[in-house]
């Protein structure tokens, strides 16, 4: 058994013989590579190894968490205790519990998380990686004459989860990921793009240059922007914004904001709440997915679910005590920190593809926006609004015509389901989040032209 | 009030007083404790305590270990954080989490090259195998490098009065209920209420390859309280905070109460918010907290590491005018106590007042070790990183604009039609675009020199060297943001301040649903 798992395993008994009622300890080891390329060069190397624990101690419905990264023998003498006493001063919470034991796998599922080719690629492969990455997208257009970098880095970690109710369980997975981030110059004004690849299975790595040129060639498109007035116009989401946009209705449909009522969805199970052309997945159980987990951060058996099933909301998610604010059951999507309590989260959070093809797609647009970017904070998961800094191209007879930039895309995210014109049939689980094109019939896009 | 029960916390009992090295700050810039009036109690600087355990000739070693296959620099960080955290929420304390981080990291510098590796068991074996592995981003050569290492002497920005590892628990508790029962009782429309509590003390000890020894210990403490308010339907998020490098004297004058007061008036106020005019209007932005307008804007493209790349919109730019005359921006980790003021930034260089723009003119830039080794420059001591799991990079520290002449009510009296923004919820920025947006929680319309409506959450959009251009008043009314600000870059965060007086900004789009600028 790993050291790390004996130490956890530790740690639960010597909260319980410090007073705990129930303890549980979450546990990490991960090694990490990462090598950053600029202009052909190797500009920076990381590698290191790191180890913590974080210990969950419930004391007669009285909850601390301790973490530590210091496992010397010193430090976790009195690291039960510590978080035991600590405990003593919180209030009760009634709702506070481990999860019924009956929720726990039988057996844990393997997944194929982790790849020992990745584990063992010798780090002149990553720098290669990298390099060849950075190179294919400096070579696409003359017009790329400088770089923020190719990069290459790997992951490969164990967590280990040892709970007072009987629950002993780890997993171990691998990521390899390379990007490039071209920099494009036309006219005295630049533009940044980027473009990566992530997987589990090295042998599923998209090939460096497709990474590099399709960097390119986004970078290349946002070159000589202008601006627009502003109007009220249909928007096509690219996969990317999509995604983008699905991860403001993760935060709605999250058992957390729900029960804090810090939700504009907090009462709409069972309704129909959009388009019925949207279904949502949450499905942890992909072999070799991004955010695939044979059991979530308490130990409960994960399973797929429809979140959004033709536009009616079928669950929201949870973990133990969300589910008991609301008087339903965990769904198995409880995350866990190293320094605080389990939170909820999504594994492989999609809206399933369409019928649309996006060409067509685009083609159905007089006068509207492709957009391509986003940035700033402006989806408010409580009130539903949705104001963002955005670029994007802008269609014009239904054709992709120029750059836009320094414009803003708004609506409320209750209409904006509701609104959906068309999905596209592009989607593609590059990440643990994703979504095919999207249309929506009308949005506000501010702008000074 | 009895000591704090972790006896794994070795905080000395007795006091000490740290050195009287200042910064004489303008008096428009002096942190308000200064004229705390009545206390008698003095502030003290904490003082470090080694929870490493390597001695000064051990770490010579690692050293030489670093630089044993070449390179041009090389350090060794040690960093060792405590941290307490209590959340209040349905008016109970339901959780406190608590944690202990070490690590130290190796560094080695060849050239424009870094190689960084490091561990969390500080033993000179551990320490050494990450020198090697950080060593490995050096070709050729190696020497034989003996360092002596000498202790520097810095400055003492964030002496406390009441450090938080002395109180007892249940004292710093009592302030997260204080706010819960005044934010509750604020208004019955006022639905839920979220008290956040968070102190640490981080201690670090560098040792670099030009012989110095550099140690600090950095106290960090914020508060923050979130309100719901609920009407009609409607529902409407407030927000108030305090936070900086002080000890619970920071709760005395800013109590838990007034923040709880304001978290709980700005939700309700909210809820008669309408939507905002979208298109380009004149900007009234308010002192304070809208300063992330100067960090998104101006700040991350005045970063050395992005303008020796030339991928920043400012790069190759000293010396051009970029803002109006109205406009001086600074970045300086001297003042006394703010979140972003360190009396050394991660890699032992003491920060001192940074010159950035001067009178509208493009001055300098914010370097690091490196950048300033490859530029040819000097490190401003602007080199940060979040912690021993990362090499140092350009971050700023606290970034403000030096106020000017205009009092506040002359600015917005001034404005026939605008928007009179207060309170932000933070921002982003494409240094190569230059492009940045940063978004107003709190704003109203004005009208014929008024405040009137108040505004749904805004976006503000701007391109970073126009919008300075735009400042047409800068007002006398300088203030520091609330100290719980934290700057996000490369996957790092590092706890930054910010200020500025009310400025006029002559036009900037605005995003909203509603046609109507």
């Amino acid at each position: 058994m790993s050291e790390l798992k004996e130490l956890a395993q530790k740690v639960v008994k010597m909260a319980q013989r410090s007073g705990a009622s129930e303890a549980e300890c979450y546990a990490i080891e991960r090694e990490e590579f990462e090598v950053e390329v600029r202009l052909g060069k190797v500009e920076n190397l990381k590698q290191a190894r790191r180890r913590a624990l974080s210990l969950r101690v419930i004391v007669g419905k009285k909850v601390a968490i301790n973490y530590t990264s210091d496992l010397s023998e010193k430090a976790l003498a009195t690291f039960a205790r510590d978080a035991v006493a600590m405990a003593r001063y919180m209030e009760r919470d009634e709702l506070v519990s481990l999860p019924d034991p009956s929720l726990y796998p039988k057996r844990i599922p393997d997944l194929s998380l982790y790849d020992p080719n990745i584990a063992e690629l010798p780090p002149a492969k990553k720098i290669e990686l990298a390099k060849r990455c950075e190179e294919a997208a400096l070579s696409y257009d003359k017009r790329i004459v400088n770089s923020e970098g190719g990069s290459c880095s790997t992951s490969i970690g164990t967590v280990y989860l040892v709970n007072s109710a009987g629950f002993s369980g780890s997993y171990r997975g691998s990521v390899i990921s390379i990007s490039a981030a071209p920099v494009a110059e036309e006219k005295g004004k630049k533009q940044v793009d980027y473009w990566f690849s992530a997987v589990r299975d090295l042998s599923l790595l998209e090939k460096p240059e497709v990474v590099g040129r399709t960097a390119g060639e986004r970078v290349v498109r946002k070159l000589n922007p202008r601006k627009v007035a502003t109007k009220h116009v249909p928007v096509i989401f690219d996969p990317l914004m999509a995604a983008d946009f699905l991860s403001a209705i993760f935060s709605a449909v999250s058992g957390s904001s729900v029960y804090q009522h810090a939700s504009f969805l907090a009462d709409q199970l069972g309704k129909k709440v959009a388009a019925s052309s949207i279904t949502v997945i949450d499905d942890p159980l992909i072999p070799k997915g991004l955010g695939s987990i044979p059991f979530d951060g308490e130990g409960v058996a994960t399973y797929k679910k429809k979140v959004f099933d033709k536009g009616v909301l079928e669950t929201f998610l949870h973990n133990t005590y969300t589910a008991k604010k609301l008087k339903a059951k965990t769904t198995g999507n409880a995350t866990r920190g190293l320094t605080s309590p389990p939170g909820v989260g999504y594994t492989n959070f999609y809206l399933e593809a369409g019928d649309a093809d996006p060409k067509e797609m685009i083609k159905s647009v007089k006068e509207g926006l492709y957009l391509t970017s986003m940035f700033g904070f402006g989806a408010n998961p409580v009130t539903g609004d949705f104001s963002r800094g955005a670029a994007g191209i802008w269609i014009v007879n239904g054709e992709l015509a120029y750059p836009v930039e320094e414009i803003t895309v708004a609506g409320n995210m209750k209409n904006m389901l509701k609104e959906v014109e068309a999905v596209g049939s592009d989607l593609k689980l590059t990440r643990d989040i994703a979504a095919p094109s999207l249309k929506f019939a009308k949005l506000t896009v501010a702008g000074s032209g | 009030m009895g000591k704090s029960f972790y006896s794994r916390r070795e905080f000395l009992k007795r006091s000490a007083y740290g050195g009287a090295v200042l910064f004489s700050a303008p008096w428009w810039a002096r942190g308000f404790l200064d004229f705390m009036p009545g206390v008698e109690v003095k502030k003290r600087g904490l003082p470090f305590v080694d929870h490493f355990g390597i001695p000064p000739e051990d770490i010579a070693k690692v050293i030489g270990t670093a630089l044993a296959r070449g390179g041009d620099y090389a350090d060794v960080y040690f960093e060792y954080r405590v941290f307490d955290r209590f959340l209040l929420e349905e008016h109970k304390v339901k959780t406190a989490s608590q944690g202990v981080s070490l690590g130290a990291g190796v560094r080695v510098i060849s050239g424009e090259k870094t190689g960084y590796a490091y561990t969390e068991e500080l033993t000179l074996d551990k320490l050494r195998q990450a020198a090697d592995t950080a060593a490995l981003i050096a070709k050729s050569g190696g020497k034989v490098v003996k360092v002596s290492l000498m202790e520097e002497k810095i400055p003492s920005r964030y002496q406390i009065m009441f450090p938080p590892a002395e109180a007892g628990v249940d004292e710093r508790l009592s302030f997260l209920s204080q706010a819960d029962e005044v934010a509750s009782a604020y208004d019955p429309r006022i639905k839920r209420v979220i008290v956040y509590y968070e102190d640490e003390l981080r201690f670090i000890e560098i040792a670099t390859s030009e012989g110095a020894l550099i140690r600090d210990t950095q106290p960090m403490l914020r508060f923050i309280v979130r309100t719901i308010a609920e009407d009609k339907g409607e529902r409407r998020m407030g927000f108030a905070g305090k936070g900086g490098r002080y000890g619970l004297e920071l709760l005395k004058v800013h109590t838990p109460k007034e923040i709880a007061r304001e978290a709980a008036e700005l939700a309700v106020k909210m809820l008669d918010a309408k939507e905002a005019p979208a298109g380009e209007q004149m900007v009234v932005l308010a002192n304070g907290e809208p300063a992330v307008l100067i960090h998104e804007a101006v700040g991350h493209g005045l970063e050395a590491d992005f303008n020796r790349k030339k991928t920043s919109a400012f790069a190759d730019r000293i010396g051009d005018k970029v803002a109006t005359e109205l406009v001086t921006v600074k970045d300086s980790g001297a003042f006394e106590n703010l979140r972003g003021s360190i009396n050394t930034d991660d890699e032992g260089t003491i920060p001192g007042d940074t010159m950035l723009i001067e009178k509208g003119v493009l001055k300098g830039y914010m370097y690091d070790k490196l950048s300033a080794r490859l530029m040819r420059a000097k490190t401003t001591g602007n080199g940060r990183r979040q912690g021993y799991s990362f090499f140092p990079i350009p971050r700023m520290t606290n970034t403000y604009m030096a106020p000017g002449k205009h009092s506040p009510e002359e600015i917005i009296s001034s404005v026939k039609k605008g928007i009179y923004a207060k309170s932000f919820a933070g921002g982003q920025v494409d240094i190569t675009n230059g492009k940045f947006v940063f978004m107003a929680v709190e704003s109203y319309l004005i009208e014929n020199g008024k405040i009137t409506a108040p505004l749904k959450d805004v976006t503000l959009i701007g391109d970073g060297p126009t919008v300075l251009t735009r400042v047409d008043m800068v007002g006398n009314d300088f203030a520091w943001d609330s100290g719980i600000g934290t700057c996000g870059k490369g996957g790092q965060g590092v706890p930054v301040g910010m200020g500025m007086p009310t400025i006029r900004i002559s036009h900037l789009l605005i995003g909203g649903t509603r046609k109507g600028a």
